[in-house]
This record gives structure tokens, sequence and C-alpha cells, in this order.
């Protein structure tokens, strides 16, 4: 199978724009609406997460959004019902994103095989632990050609970024600042100096910056020290009570790409 | 033989399943906490802080009157003459000499019930540390006395206010706040739960109950072990702390009381080990209530303390491998038990502990047997509870 994303790395390294929004938000079957909206508006890749009761790794907006979504009735198999037709759709790079107890219930193979019917290129799973990963899971999404990408902190020690770099297949996503999402907007000269020190590293994946990338000035910033940025709730605040969603998607992304 | 893994796992239960943003903090515990917490100079500390500041030893009392009603001879371990008034005390004392040894200067904790909230704004008193509880909006309300000890202690109680607004999301607004703050922040966990070693760490600071009752229990009864032991659990940090010297002894059975709420398949209960699936929560693989879907479930019970949808891992060991077994009791009979031992034994329960004074009319034991119900707390926490139920029982 065709894995969309690193065929898409193979080729472009530069200013990539990637945006993450909740799956079942603001309406339950926004979501094709939503993928089409960002690839047509220029989205490089699009981050698709999937709501979970617990995000421990998430601030207020993103767990608000999930509570929503879940309670307008989104779960794996609806969401996978919703892909279903998506690559008669788009041909951009699409990665889903959720904690590691959702893909347990599920079923891990079922999940994965999922995936691949549906055409997911990727997977970001923040609490699967790496050693995990790589002894139970690195065959079976290697066997699908299914892409990974751990994530890394200020706080992450060296030997492990290089542990990152050489298990993670998709993008290393470097978390920007030590914060839950939504938190912080602005990057600081100490972000600066820390993504400097990540790109001296020179290492193999490619590396995409997220948390508290929220407009045109703070992706373009982090865009410099990395192969592009990630946004997420600046994202999902501004589809919050919107009727439109694919002009309200629309809008958003033109802020960011056209000066 | 029940052992922790290398990897922090009970059998298939346990493990630290974090984000990475976590995970130097939790390293660095994994890395250090058995060297740290057995320093001769720790040890000395923390059983100087048990004796002279917490009580300890607690004493082991014989219920004559408990005992001569269920036909056994039952002890009760004091855990609620304990300073602050449970057992949660053990655990922060050993904690908060942890988090000095670390350089931390700043604790946050979750809580449920306010016990545990309690037991660290004292500790953090005590030693002059910062001290950010956070509590769910809902828990704030039915456990005010306990917010208010918290306060006057000069801890700050944050209201969590995200999912359920109960101890389960006080637990992930506390992970988050340690996300957000990590390098001056310790994390106290109030359980026997979350990723390895918390399990562990909490275990090992409670196991003093266990040790106490080895002695007291030769000293009365000429012999270390007894027939059963009864602890409530929760998350399990009691009942982790009374089974832990007994756990490769398997003559002695270990009696996990769990919260039925209204009934176990009321749709309002928190009987984990019935209605859970195994899964993961705050970082550890273990039994959990939730859908199918992988959500977790908001559990109820009217206790605070067991009013959560996942069990510590070495429980979920326990129990899925038949070492220990499972009980539930409702809220009318925890509140039926805790009327019965104020009034034929003087002792007032807190409502956790009152479900594992009922167990003794839910299993079956022999005359000759000797029982220990770790009495976990006291009750004054729950009067407000008790007096709407005062004409009834």
């Amino acid at each position: 199978m065709l894995n969309r994303l690193t065929k898409w790395f193979e080729n472009n390294r530069e200013n990539l724009l990637t945006v993450y929004f909740t799956a079942g938000y603001p309406q339950l079957d926004d979501t094709e609406t939503i993928i089409c909206a960002l690839a047509e508006s220029g989205v490089n890749i699009i981050e698709i997460g999937i709501p979970y009761s617990d995000p421990l790794a998430d601030g207020p907006v993103i767990q608000e959004s999930g509570m929503a979504a879940i309670d307008n009735g989104m779960t794996l198999q609806v969401l996978f019902n919703q892909l279903a037709d998506i690559r008669t759709k788009t041909q951009v790079p699409l990665i889903l994103m959720g904690y590691f107890n959702q893909l347990l219930q599920y079923g891990v193979d079922k999940f994965l095989d999922d995936c691949v019917k549906t055409g997911i290129d990727g997977l970001i799973i923040p609490d699967l632990p790496l050693m995990e990963y790589e002894q139970f899971y690195k065959d079976k999404l290697t066997q699908r050609n299914i892409s990974i990408s751990f994530l890394i902190t200020p706080q992450t020690e060296e030997s492990r970024i290089h542990k990152v770099d050489a298990l993670s297949t998709g993008f290393i996503y470097v978390v920007s600042d030590s914060s839950i999402t939504g938190m912080k907007t602005g990057i600081s000269n100490q972000q600066i100096s820390y993504f400097e020190r990540i790109k001296s590293l020179q290492l193999k994946t490619p590396q995409l910056i997220g948390f508290g990338i929220s407009d045109r000035e703070s992706y373009l910033t982090a865009s410099k020290y990395a192969n592009g940025a990630i946004i997420g709730s600046a994202f999902i605040k501004h589809l919050k009570g919107k009727n439109e969603v694919d002009k309200a998607t629309a809008d958003f992304i033109n802020l960011i790409l056209k000066p | 033989m029940i052992q922790l893994s290398e990897n922090g796992y009970y059998g298939s239960f346990g493990g630290a399943y974090i984000p990475e943003m976590l995970y130097p903090n939790v390293k660095e515990l994994q890395e250090n906490y058995l060297s740290m917490i057995y320093a001769n100079d720790f040890q000395r500390e923390f059983h100087y802080l048990l004796k002279d500041y917490v009580g300890r030893p607690t004493p082991l009392y014989l219920a004559e009157n408990l005992s001569a009603k269920h036909n056994a001879t039952i002890y009760l371990k004091r855990e609620d003459l304990c300073h602050t008034g449970a057992h949660k005390i053990n655990n922060t004392i050993g904690q908060i000499l942890l988090a000095k040894k670390l350089n931390k200067k700043r604790i946050i904790a979750e809580t449920g019930a306010g016990q545990h909230g309690v037991a660290t704004a004292t500790v953090c008193a005590r030693m002059g540390l910062e001290c950010i509880i956070y509590m769910g909006a809902v828990d704030i309300k039915r456990q005010a006395p306990n917010v208010a000890r918290m306060k006057m202690l000069g801890a700050t109680v944050i209201s969590a206010t995200s999912g359920s607004q109960t101890l389960k999301d006080a637990t992930n607004e506390a992970i988050r706040d340690w996300i957000n703050n990590p390098v001056d922040t310790h994390y106290i966990i109030g359980s026997v739960v979350g990723p390895h070693p918390y399990p562990d760490l909490v275990a090992r600071f409670q196991s003093v109950i266990s040790e106490e009752m080895k002695s007291q229990l030769l000293e009365a009864t000429g012999r270390e072990n007894p027939d059963l032991i009864i602890a409530c659990v929760g998350g399990g940090s009691n009942a982790a702390g009374a089974y832990y010297h007994y756990l490769n002894d398997l003559d002695v059975r270990l009696i996990a009381v769990e919260a039925a709420g209204e009934g176990v398949y009321s749709g309002k209960s928190a009987a984990t080990s019935i209605l859970g699936t195994e899964g993961i929560i705050h970082g550890s693989r273990t039994l959990l209530m939730q859908t199918s879907d992988g959500q977790i479930v908001e559990p109820h019970s009217i206790s605070a303390g067991l009013d959560y949808p996942g069990i510590g891992p070495l429980h979920a060991h326990l129990i899925t491998t038949g070492r220990a077994e499972a009980v539930s009791v409702t809220d009318e009979n925890a509140l039926k038990a805790a009327f019965e031992l104020s009034r034929i034994e003087g002792i007032i329960p807190a409502l956790e502990t009152a479900h594992a004074i009922h167990a003794l009319e839910d299993i079956s034991f022999k005359s000759s047997d000797v029982i220990v119900i770790n009495l976990s707390g006291r009750g004054d926490k729950d009067l407000n509870t008790y007096m709407e139920y005062l004409d009834k029982y």
C-alpha cells in the first residue's frame, strides 16, 4: 500500500502545515467536510483526533471538543464508516491521533486493518510506550505500511531523541514547550534555542513542531526550525459554534497561509 | 509468588502508559525510588515521623462486640487513629520525603473524599512546600469540611471542572499540571494507581500497616497470620498496605471490598472488578469501567473515596488470579454497617471503611477464624451524610 505521508516527505520538506481536528466536532458528520476543506485550502497533512473521555496530554479546548464529539455519538466504528470513501475525494496524507486504550478496546489488529481499508497513512498515540511499540506493534505497522510519529519535548534526553528518531516512521512531533495542548501562544527565545538544538541533531525523520502554534506568525517561525508546524487547539476554537464548517475551515487556513 | 516485574507489571497489569511529556519525571522516579526510600537516613526520618507525628503504631483492637455478633475473632486495625484521620498520611509522609530528596519545590495531588488532600496539605505544611490540591467540583461540594481543612493548612484547592468533576477528573487535572510544570514539581498520588512506580511506591509506604499487624497479631494471638484480612478498595491503597506482607502467605484470605453503589448492575456502581474490563487508566494497565469504545465510565458510590472507575494494578492481578476475593457492598449496606459499628463499638468509621465492615455479612468464615478489618479512616468527614440517615438506621 502507498503511504501518502512518507511519499509526501520525499519531495516536500519545507513549511508543511499540519492541522488537527477532533472527529465528530462540531457536528457528528462534519468529518469529511472538514478534511476536504482543509485539503483544498492547502493544508499538507491532516491529523484526525479520535475523541477520548480522558485525554491526558490535551488542554481544555481539545478536551471539550472531544466530550462534545462523544456526546454527538462519535466512536471509532462511526469514524471508520465516515472515512470509508474518503480516498475517492482527496489524497492528502491522513493521520489518526488517539489514546492507546481506544485501540486496545477496538482491537489493535482490527484497528490497523481498518486504517488500511480507509487509507489512513499514519498514527500518533501519545501514551504508547516506545518499548511496547517496538516489542509488540512495530512489525504490525510495518507490514501494513502505516507510519507512526512519536513525541519529543524540551525535557527529552538526547539519547532518547535518537531512539525516537530511529522508531518514528512518519515524523517527529516536536512538542514546543512543557505543556498540554492549547495553553500558550507565541514562541519564546528559550523555545527557539530548543528548536535549534533539535535541528542541529540532523535527525533522519522529518520534524514538525506542535503545541502553541496558533497563527501565521508562529507557524512561519516554527517552520524555520523544522519541516513545518502543527495547529490544533486554535483551529478547534475557531470551529466552535460555526454552522458552515467548510467556509470556516477555509477562512482559518487562509489566514495562516496567505500573507 | 506475587512480585513486581522490572517494568512495573503485576502479571499483565501495570506499566507506564504516559505521554512523552511525563516521561522524564516518571523515569526519574523509577530509577531512584528504591534506593532513595531504603537509604538509612530516609528510613530513620520516615519512621520517626510515623511514630511521633502520625502516631504509629496504630492499635490492633479486638472488637469484642463485633466479634460476638459475627461469631469470629475480629480485630480492627485502627488507621482511623492516624493524624488527619486515615491511613493516607503513611504515603504522604513517605512521598514528601522523597520529593525533598528529588529537590522538588512544589507538590501537587488529587483527592476524592479529601482525605489524601488533607494528608498532603498536612505534610506540605510540616515541610514548608507549596501545595496544590486538585479536587472534582462535585466532591468539593460533598466534602466541604475537608476542603476547609486543606485551606487552613495553607494548600490551594483547585476545582476540577472537566469531565464528570470527580476523582478521575481531579487525577487528570493533576497529571496535566505535572506536564505543565515538569521540573520543580512532585506529584503525590494518593493510591496504588498511576504509572509505574507509583503503585509499588505507594504500596511500600502503606505496607507499614501489615508490618505492624504481623507483630501485633503475634503478641495477641501467638501467630502472625490472621485467617482473613478485609479492606475496602477504591484505588486500593489501604488494602495494599494491609495485604502487603501477607501477599505470599497463601493461608491468609484477602478480601477486597468494592462499592456496589445502588447495586452492581444498577448503572450507579463502582464495582470495578465485576464491571470493569482490561484497559488503561491514568497510565496504568488494569481493570476499569469503560464503554466498548474505550471511553471511561463515571462510577457511583456514596463514598467519594471509592468513587473511582479503576483499581490499582496489584488488585487487578490479585483478583483475576484468585489470590484476593472481591466482594461488593451497596451504599445502603455501608450506611447500615457504619451505624452498627458506631453503636456497638463506639467507633464512627469513614463511609469507605464502612463497606469493609459490612463485608462480614457477605462472606463465609468459621467461628475459629481470626479476622482483621483494616479500619482505614474515621467518619468525621461523612457526618453530613450520616445525619441524613440518623432516623433511618
